[in-house]
């Protein structure tokens, strides 16, 4: 496989405090790819060491052949890769329109033709342009993340990593941003890096998946696999059972 | 079952510049020593639910019922200063997010200790001691340093866990335990939901769980009541949770992405204006 991205023994401490412990993991183009473990286990730190946002202390990230600089990240880099997170409300400011929000990533790109981007994309993500002029606080959580989506995807970037997209939404507004996220990926041909704590989530949305520990990767799948149970840790047969709901007496 | 609480055509409303919200309009059950689920999407109403049995509904709010009854005593016209000791002592609620209940500067260890204390006579010592052994029923690793530690110095989902002990030590009848576990890792998750579950079972304690997930809460409740809208759409016991009638129950089920089944896109919700009637 060439990998379009890739994190080889990948390190990154705060203090002293292992956060990642040499992880490695390869993504083919187009692919969407998983990461799932419990909390603190590093799955948003790997996302934010791709994205140039964590002290990396040695390994190494490779984009389409290039390794690329321990921090430093260049707007090409921006262009290329996109990330959306777990929180809409965080995310956005929130006294600011759509329309700043949507213009904002075309300047810093310098982007011709946004009016036309900007209708694009609100339509894309399923918002008419009765939106364009609204500040994010008045959006539901639903579709401040739409607006978080429909920001990322404005300058066209390859590549996105997304950080547990769904986790503050609805069930039914989940439904509504997975598939979302589903019809642009194959409209564009993206490729998905993406965290959720959810397994039904994450087999849903990826075609393989690596299981986060400790700041390590303990083991790797594919989704098929996962939902057949053909798993070899004790520690992702756990998360499976605990995904399927509470089980009376079997929880001491 | 003995009911312990009756609620009848509950209704709680918000003037606002623009006209009445109606957060509850007419909600009526009746709880006993059991697991009672309320579900239903952010905005259907369940915390304005819960926070109305606690007596903790915004003071600018209107709060109506025919019957608001816990363990014969009338809630609505129960004094302040008589609500407030049920609500330290045989009333408890559990909230989504740790950082309005827990005093940020005090300590975690204090201030369950300081909450044991109000309600039993015990020594600093013993206190000490129970509190610790609560955190630990919490599945919190390491208790007796996380006692000494603010609340701004631990994770959400320790934070969490530290106020379900602190409000888990008076010993409740009843218990509201709003969206208690949606911040917390699905293992954990399912350690807060047992020691819930020996609360009811052991001890009689009465539970209502509100929760957005439907699928946790027909796992784990006796009871679930489906919220849409301020209204109660739909109530189900728990373990018929597949024989759903109404379409947004079934549609709240049908939309979630489950480990096995391949359906792209996933169902969505097609809501229809007389749901909200
Ligand atoms: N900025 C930071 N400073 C110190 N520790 C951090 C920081 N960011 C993350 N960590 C720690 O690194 C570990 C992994 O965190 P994270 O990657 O956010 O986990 P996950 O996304 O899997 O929940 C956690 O123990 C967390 O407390
Ligand atoms: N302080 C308030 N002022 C006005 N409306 C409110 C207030 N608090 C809640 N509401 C409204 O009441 C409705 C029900 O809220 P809530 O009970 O919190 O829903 P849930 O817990 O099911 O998400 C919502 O439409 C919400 O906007
Ligand atoms: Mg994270
Ligand atoms: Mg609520």
């Amino acid at each position: 496989m060439t990998a379009i991205v890739s994190a080889e023994n990948l390190t990154v401490t705060y203090d002293d405090f292992l956060a990642l412990d040499t992880v490695s993991i390869d993504v083919a183009p187009g692919e969407s790819f998983g990461l799932v473990g419990e909390s603190g286990s590093g799955k948003s730190t790997l996302l934010r060491a791709i994205a140039g946002l964590s002290p990396v202390t040695s390994g190494r990230i490779v984009l389409d052949g290039k390794p690329l600089d321990a921090k430093y990240r260049d707007k090409a880099f921006y262009r290329q890769v996109q990330m959306v997170f777990q929180d809409p409300y965080g995310s956005l400011h929130p006294r600011q329109t759509v329309d700043r929000l949507l213009q904002e990533p075309l300047a810093i790109h310098g982007v011709a033709d946004a009016e036309r981007r900007i209708l694009r994309a609100l339509d894309e993500v399923g918002l008419g342009s009765s939106f364009r002029f609204r500040y994010s606080h008045q959006l539901s959580g639903g579709q401040r993340q739409r607006i978080a989506i429909a920001r990322a995807l404005i300058i066209e970037p390859q590549i996105m990593l997304l950080d547990e997209p769904t986790s503050a939404l609805d069930a039914s507004v989940q439904a509504e941003v997975l598939n979302l996220l589903e019809q642009v990926r194959r409209d564009r041909k993206l490729t998905y890096i993406m965290v959720s704590h959810d397994l039904g989530v994450v087999t849903h949305m990826c075609e393989r998946l690596a299981v986060m520990k400790n700041g390590k990767v303990v083991e790797r799948l594919s989704s098929a696999d996962l939902v057949a149970g053909r798993l070899s840790e004790d520690y992702t047969k756990n998360l499976m059972v605990a995904s399927k709901g509470f089980v009376r007496n079997a929880v001491a | 079952m003995s009911t312990m609480l009756t609620v009848d055509d509950l209704r709680v409303s918000f003037p606002t510049r623009t006209g009445l919200i109606e957060a509850v309009r007419g909600v009526s059950f009746t709880l006993g020593r059991e697991r009672l689920g309320i579900v239903g999407e952010s905005g259907s109403g369940k915390s304005q639910t819960g926070r109305a049995i606690m007596g903790l509904t915004p003071a600018h709010a209107k709060v109506s019922a025919s019957k608001l009854n816990f363990a014969g005593i009338d809630l609505l016209t129960a004094p302040a200063k008589v609500r407030r000791s049920l609500r330290g002592s045989r009333i408890a609620m559990i909230l989504q997010d740790p950082k309005y209940s827990l005093n940020p500067v005090m300590s975690i260890g204090r201030q369950i200790v300081e909450t044991l204390r109000t309600h039993e006579n015990v020594g600093k010592r013993e206190a000490r001691d129970r509190a610790i052994a609560m955190l630990e029923a919490v599945q919190i690793r390491d208790a007796g340093r996380v006692f000494d530690l603010h609340p701004h110095e631990v994770s959400g989902g320790m934070g969490q866990r530290a106020m379900i002990a602190m409000m888990l030590i008076a010993g409740p009848e009843l218990l509201v335990a709003d969206e208690p576990t949606s911040a917390l890792d699905v293992t954990v998750q399912l350690e807060v939901l047992g020691i819930l579950d020996k609360l009811v079972s052991e001890r009689g304690m009465g539970l209502i769980f509100i929760s957005h997930d439907l699928r946790l809460v027909s796992s784990f409740c006796d009871r679930v009541i489906v919220m849409y809208a301020g209204k109660i759409v739909e109530e189900l016991v728990a373990s018929d949770l597949g024989n759903a009638k109404h379409p947004y129950t079934q549609g709240l089920l049908n939309c979630m992405p489950t480990l096995g089944t391949d359906r792209h896109p996933l169902p969505v919700l097609d809501r229809q204006p007389e749901w909200a009637l």
